[in-house]
């Protein structure tokens, strides 16, 4: 417990870059995700294909992968970056955005037909009608999934950890490795801290979801 | 409902669509000709480099590793899921005192990274790395699996629990008899996208150092020299995806297969129930 209690700063920094980690890949996969869930219903064929694969790819590649890929493919590729974030930034926001699209063109799909039959015969552009009236509704019956993607995210954010990030998992690995005789204090409380994000979030999707269900 | 969202295109829009996706295509084929011509250039593609595909020894490594990764998501799924089903039971039993601790650890274990699970049977029990990578796996989808299968409980209709009661049957009856054999079917899609994530997780032994084929293809570039590693990581992400997408499949194929043959044997779900659990 002493350990635990001493090294509570290196918690608490370990705490804010995961959220840090968490909130930036999570505002950007959100970003990328809806784009490619409007990139997949579409009418122009080559974005549909191209939201596709990218989709069915990441979807079915591990994180660790994904990962690998940011720290040693994209380097070589001239993409320079300074500290390791970047590169988990990026392995996570790609990664994650492939399910958020996933969910969002889950959410297209349950918006009653009617609601875009009727934006089309007031004439409106499919861009009008994606970006004012179905992807608004869309977008809110599916925040329950979204919050359980982001909790997901923020449990991911773990696997930096691994690649010489020091957030909340990296600062653990450490404080383990230093207090041999505490270990399982030292986890209990990393793991501790990753509840007080996600806990409180997995309450605010069911809330959300009870609320939706109503409104439906 | 996507073939909703736009009119049936007339000559014109074809024709622009057309050629936006002919450059689209181009763009995307000229990004991947960039990519691999900047890979070109350092060398990654010399022959010498890929020539160690050749040797049996480097495939008997590549193939230690994917047993390895196969056989531990293997025992973590045929232990997780009896797991599972028990903690659904309890999670949804009628006795306070059972139902709202099992509540809490399952919000415990769902609410913690696997890879600090893995960490922690490995470094407080001291096990070896298999066991520590199973129990991690184990203990997060156990609790994913129940509550997987209580949303599928929750989804049948009140009348199949109540027909169960009054035909005499147990509380603990109708649940075995009546509804998880419904509710494990209709849940059949969410089951088997979750042993997907299940067998991608098992990447993760590789930060407790299990040897996965993540690991396996780590220590063959340390041992080779890392001029080899691009090459072996390439084929480790080939196979890891290959694998997953053969899985991946199978759920699509399940789900359909299901929802054709499901009338007869299940009933009817209440709606806004579906689709509850679909997470990375």
């Amino acid at each position: 417990m002493d350990a635990v209690i001493e090294s509570l700063p290196l918690y608490w920094n370990g705490f804010l870059r995961t959220l840090f980690l968490s909130a930036v890949s999570g505002v950007i996969a959100l970003l990328l995700g809806t784009l490619l869930a409007a990139a997949r219903v579409s009418p122009v064929a080559a974005l549909r294909g191209f939201s596709m694969t990218y989709v069915e790819i990441l979807r079915n590649t591990p994180l660790t992968i994904a990962f690998f890929f940011a720290a040693i493919v994209l380097p070589r590729l001239g993409v320079k970056f300074e500290q390791f974030e970047v590169a988990a930034i990026i392995a996570l926001s790609a990664y994650t955005a492939a399910f958020i699209a996933e969910a969002v063109r889950s959410g297209v799909n349950s918006v009653p037909v009617g609601q875009a039959e009727a934006a089309r015969s007031i004439g409106m552009k499919f861009s009008q009608e994606l970006t004012l009236i179905i992807l608004p509704q869309a977008l809110r019956t599916v925040i329950p999934p979204l919050i359980n993607i982001l909790i997901a995210l923020v449990k991911n954010s773990s696997v930096a950890g691994a690649f010489f990030v020091l957030e909340l998992f990296g600062y653990g690995r450490q404080l383990a490795n230093a207090n041999g005789d505490q270990v399982m204090a030292v986890l209990l409380g990393v793991a501790f801290f990753y509840l007080l994000i996600t806990v409180p979030l997995g309450i605010l999707a069911s809330t959300v979801e009870r609320k939706v269900a109503i409104a439906r | 409902m996507s073939s909703v969202l736009y009119d049936v295109p007339g000559p014109k829009a074809r024709r622009v669509s057309l050629i936006g996706s002919v450059i689209g295509s181009l763009l995307i084929a000229g990004l991947l000709a960039w990519i691999i011509s900047t890979l070109a250039q350092q060398g990654i593609f010399e022959g010498r480099r890929w020539a160690i595909f050749t040797r049996a020894d480097v495939w008997s490594l590549i193939g230690n590793g994917i047993g390895a990764t196969l056989s531990a998501a293997a025992v973590a799924a045929v232990i997780a899921f009896p797991l599972g089903l028990l903690l659904c039971l309890l999670r949804i039993s009628d006795v306070p005192g059972i139902r709202i601790p099992t509540r809490i650890v399952l919000e415990f274990l769902r609410g913690m990274p696997v890879v600090l699970m893995m960490l922690f049977v490995l470094l407080v029990f001291g096990t070896n790395q298999f066991i520590a990578v199973v129990a991690g796996l184990v203990l997060y989808n156990a609790a994913v699996f129940a509550e997987i299968i209580r949303a599928g409980i929750q989804s049948l209709p009140k009348g199949q629990r109540e027909a169960g009661l009054t035909v005499g049957l147990t509380s603990f009856q109708s649940r075995m008899i009546i509804e998880l054999p419904q509710a494990v079917r209709r849940m059949m899609p969410s089951l088997v996208a979750q042993l997907v994530v299940l067998l991608k997780d098992t990447s993760l032994g590789y930060i407790v150092a299990y040897g996965e084929l993540l690991r396996a293809v780590q220590v063959m570039a340390d041992f080779l020299g890392t001029q080899y590693l691009f090459p072996i990581f390439f084929v480790a992400a080939a196979i890891y995806i290959a694998i997953n997408l053969c899985v991946s499949r199978i759920a699509v194929w399940i789900e359909r297969r299901g929802s054709k043959k499901a009338a007869g044997g299940v009933a009817k779900a209440e709606p806004a129930v579906e689709a509850a659990a679909a997470k990375p």
